[in-house]
This record gives structure tokens, sequence and C-alpha cells, in this order.
């Protein structure tokens, strides 16, 4: 199990470019942290998620 | 006039001698000054913080006296400029680097270099995005506040400061987007502006939570 946002998905395995297509993330809106380490945008679709893994996406809405 | 000790002086009375201590040896930068950043800078001004790195690209317009601090006889002006004259009205003694520049990839390095804590204040959400991940992958220590999430009329009770990242701290309700038509709003931006600057008061005193 992947840990994201708090919940468990079944997702290991899968790289964080699928995980997060699959969520309806858009990419250029969001910042992506893997175990408290921010995950470059070039390294989505090499970084391949593992039982454990604990990932936080913080998307960002307009406004300022 | 104040001499600069008199002016601490009256601030630590109400900060306390330690904290503003703290708060007149640090420096903060604030990427966008608009409806956050130029509420941000005030709040940090008010509260002594050392110097400011003060970044914006734009020139002010109608379309921002309903929400950001400026005047308008300032209408045209570089808002570094103008957000810098008034600082200096506020108190002489606050320290200003002023960049009138886009950022991106390639300066955000530089521009940051010296600054203990970074306020994002962007108003485009990829623009936000950009500048958190760049960042927390461009610096290993480094600590960002974002705002996101203060457009419309809703409750401003549903604004709150979060520590969504490592090093991240979110201000906002995370979901009301100005894309969506809904407005934006002196009274609201200035809630999510006052949680930006307030978390980096309470980080740069020494309050982690």
């Amino acid at each position: 199990m992947v840990k994201i946002n708090g919940n468990d998905h079944d997702l290991a395995g899968r790289s964080v470019a699928e995980v997060l297509a699959e969520l309806g993330y858009e990419t250029g809106r969001i910042a992506v942290e893997k175990d408290e380490e921010i995950i470059p945008k070039s390294a989505y679709g090499q970084t391949i998620l593992k039982d454990g893994d604990t990932i936080e996406v913080v998307s960002f809405v307009g406004g300022g | 006039m104040l001499t600069k000790d008199e002016w601490l002086e009256a601030l630590s009375a109400r900060h306390g001698k330690a904290r503003q201590e703290r708060l007149v040896n640090s420096t903060v930068a604030i990427c966008g000054l608009g409806g956050l950043g130029s509420n941000i800078a005030i709040s940090l001004t008010r509260a002594g913080v050392g110097k400011l790195i003060l970044i914006d690209f734009d020139k002010v317009d109608p379309s921002n006296l309903n929400r950001q601090q400026y005047k308008m006889c300032q209408l045209g002006m570089f808002k570094t400029e103008a957000l810098s004259e008034n600082l200096k009205e506020i108190t002489p003694y606050v320290g200003i680097e002023y960049h009138t520049v886009k950022m991106d990839d390639d300066n955000i390095e530089e521009l940051l270099k010296d600054a203990d804590i970074v306020c994002e204040a962007f108003d485009k959400a990829e623009n936000k995005a950009m500048l958190v991940n760049a960042v927390l992958e461009k610096f290993k220590e480094k600590i960002i506040i974002s705002g996101s999430g203060m457009a419309g009329f809703g409750s401003a009770n549903t604004i709150s400061t979060k520590k969504v990242m490592k090093r991240l701290y979110l201000c906002g309700d995370t979901t009301s987007d100005v894309n969506d038509g809904i407005g934006l709003v002196a009274s609201r931006v200035m809630v999510c502006a006052a949680h930006e600057a307030h978390m980096v008061i309470r980080l740069l005193t020494g309050e982690e939570k």
C-alpha cells in the first residue's frame, strides 16, 4: 500500500506520473513529496512507488 | 522621527526583546507583490523584520486598488518601487532589496539565496507550483510559505495555515479559485496574507508548530 494524502492506495509498482494521472491531478499546479523529500517534476516518470511509501500531493489554486 | 534604537525599543515593548532581536536579524523574500505580497510586506515591516527581498515585474494597475496596498497616485509605478516607498513611510529602518523581474527557474536561486524564509504570493496556480517546486528542489534548508485559496466572499474562517510538507506551509482554504469567477476581495485576501506573515513571524521567533 502507498499512502497518498493520508489515504491508502493499492498502487505500489506504478510511477508517480501514472498515479497522478490516474488520480486526476494537473501536474502544472502541484508539488509532490515522497517520504519528506520533494520529487522534481522531471523525475515523476521514473519514480516508482513501493509499499510503505508516503506521498503528499499539494494542489494550488489561483488568486493572490 | 524616531532613532533606530527608539523604534526597536517600541517594538520590543510589544514583542519582547529576544523575539525582536531575531526578527530584526532576519531576511524574508516576498515573491509577488499583489494582494498577498503587499499585505505580507506591511505586516513584516511593522513587526520589524530586518530585511525584505521584494520581487515583482508588474506595475500598479487600477484593478489592484481593491485589495493591494498601493495608492491611486502610484498607478503605473512598478510595484517594487511603490511598495518600497510605502514601507519606508511606515519605518525608514526596514532594509529593502527589490528586484523588478519575472521569476523563473533560471533566476530563483540567485534572487532567494539570502532569504531565511520565502513567501509565495503569486496570482496564478502554475506560478505558485513552479516557485514551491523550485525552492524545495534548489535549496535544502529553506522553508516556503504559500497562499492558495482566498478568492470569493466565503467565510474568512475557512482560511487556515497547515504544514503540508516538511518545508512547506500552506495558507488559505485550498479550494477557492479566482478563475471560477468568484471575485477577490481585500478582507479575505488580507486574512490569507496575515496567515502567511504570521507563520513567518512564528518561525523566525522559534514557534515551529
